[in-house]
């Protein structure tokens, strides 16, 4: 079975076209580089996505956060949760955890604030 | 007297006060309008930025924080809050903020980096009511993103530019619900993996050829008619189609921000309505530069910080040496090739040209001449107006040319 995929690792985009037997991927073609032939197994076994989004400080300012690596794409919703429902000790600064353990990845600020 | 001024705080202002610190420049000082520098990139917490740059990818807030770091770091002098009021062409520059009152500056060069707007909806002529509701996407990405507002919970995209198709994404996690992207063109500006990771992971409807007809709603935008566009972009009537919505945003492109430009009377181009400039990016105002989104605008932000070292490293050269042009190529292209950056060639040296197509191109043959000399060729599978483009020539292949021609053969 062939699948068509649009890489989403950089913004070149590359259009894949991945080869499956028996749910294995036996050939990518179309990437332009390596990390488009992992993209290309992991969409057709476990797709990932990290997650970017805000979270709330405790003066009820925001501070941009993201998963510091992707997460199982089926778990988005949940994570977007879990980021809804934290409250961000004041002062906070780039790469520092909020989240530990979310899905595998942990859940950093993006953003200094003080 | 000031050594250089360098109006914007952003990426491009950030990159071109390094380079010009790392140059030699001691004195410079960046007016940012903002509570903080960064720019546009605070607002831009999805991931994507940096690749090219710093090989990694990171969010717009990481982005610019590197470079604030490294301002930070080299001690360059900034002041926030303050907002450029004029400039003239002696670089003459009256700005305010709440301490130094109105204040002028004079200085010896002076980067515009005031970077770019939205297209607005008063440019683009839709009929119906004006209710509240309707919001360019990157207001609508600060309201999320900065101040934690959700415009709206039912919403209609117009244009797939990159900023709508982020927050096709952003409305729908922060639980909004987003009924189409409509796209009067063929085919979407924004890139191949945003269409892939905003809108097909969460199916939301892409409707290529389309575009919103009617505006309903009295005090809240209550839906929008969408229809499809014939090849002349007129729409089709009988394809009408009502979409209940609380909210329409609109992306449909971005417009280089040069009011104060034209102030100082610098030439602007009617094409990119950015600058007219040389390889240095020099304006047509002697010691007046600009670079990033404010000259012409980019895809990504690490081609932005690129053409700011450019700028940063000639404005040192011009404070410590002054002018010297040697030579004027003029750059001419043949309407498929909408425009280039430079527009103008002033010094023999290799020079990147960049430019950008007016249509979807395959299979095409990129040709610099001059006159009936052709310099260069060089092939390309596939050249579309969203991707910015970029040729190189050698200093040895430009040297005597008086006109340099760019065209595209198409098999």
């Amino acid at each position: 079975m062939e699948r068509k995929l649009t890489c989403i690792v950089c913004p070149l985009g590359c259009e894949l076209v991945v080869t499956i037997e028996d749910n294995n991927v036996i050939k990518v073609c179309g990437n332009t580089c390596k990390r488009g032939e992992v993209y290309a197994k992991n969409e057709c076994t476990c797709p990932k996505r990290t997650v970017t989004s805000t979270a709330m400080c405790d003066n009820g300012s925001l501070v941009s956060v993201k998963t510091d690596s992707p997460i199982p794409k089926e778990k988005i919703y949940e994570c977007m949760q879990i980021i809804n429902s934290v409250t961000v000790k004041l002062p906070v600064a780039v790469g520092d955890i909020i989240v530990k353990d979310v899905f595998g990845s942990n859940i950093v600020a993006t953003q200094n604030r003080s | 007297m000031r050594d250089l001024v360098i109006i914007g705080g952003g990426p491009a202002g950030m990159s071109a006060a390094i380079t010009a610190r790392e140059s030699g420049i001691q004195d410079i000082l960046i007016l940012e309008r903002d509570g903080q520098l960064g720019g546009i990139l605070q607002q831009c917490i999805h991931n994507g930025f940096g690749l090219h740059k710093f090989g990694e990818e990171l969010t717009g807030p990481e982005y610019a924080w590197k470079y604030e770091k490294k301002v930070k770091e080299l001690g360059i002098e900034y002041k926030l809050n303050t907002m450029v009021l004029d400039i003239t062409k002696d670089r003459v520059i009256t700005a305010t903020n709440s301490s130094d009152g109105i204040f002028e500056l004079k200085a010896k060069a002076i980067i515009l980096a005031m970077g770019c707007r939205e297209r607005s909806k008063g440019a683009l002529n839709i009929a119906g009511t004006r209710p509240a509701g309707i919001y360019s996407a990157g207001t609508a990405q600060k309201y999320v993103n900065t101040m934690g507002y959700l415009p709206g919970k039912n919403v209609v995209i117009l244009g797939s530019g990159d900023i709508g198709l982020i927050m096709a994404r952003r409305m729908t996690l922060e639980g909004a619900k987003v009924r189409a992207v409509c796209e009067i063109m063929s085919y979407s500006g924004g890139l191949a993996r945003n269409i892939e990771q905003c809108l097909n992971d969460f199916d939301i409807p892409l409707k290529l050829e389309h575009t919103v007809v009617e505006i309903h709603g009295k005090e809240r935008l209550e839906g929008v008619t969408i229809a499809k566009v014939d090849k002349n972009r007129k729409p089709i009537l009988d394809t009408c189609e009502y979409i209940p919505c609380d909210t329409l945003l609109l992306s449909v492109g971005l417009i280089p921000e040069n009011e104060l430009s034209k102030k100082a009377d610098v030439d602007i181009s009617s094409i990119t309505n950015g600058a007219i400039v040389d390889q240095d990016r020099q304006t047509s105002c002697e010691g007046i530069f600009a670079c990033g989104n404010v000259l012409h605008v980019h895809d990504l932000v690490d081609f932005v910080s690129q053409e700011a070292e450019l700028a940063g490293k000639a404005a040192a050269e011009y404070i410590k040496q002054g002018k010297k042009q040697t030579i004027e190529i003029a750059i001419k292209t043949d309407g498929k090739i909408r425009y280039t950056v430079p527009q103008v060639i002033t010094d023999s040296k290799d020079v990147t040209l960049f430019f950008r197509v007016s249509d979807i191109y395959k299979n095409a043959k990129i040709c610099v001449s001059d006159g009936d000399k052709q310099i260069l060729s060089k092939h390309r599978p596939k050249l579309a107006p969203g991707e910015m483009e970029s040729i190189t020539l050698k200093g040895e292949q430009i040297c005597g040319a008086k006109e340099l021609y760019l065209s595209l053969e198409v098999q």
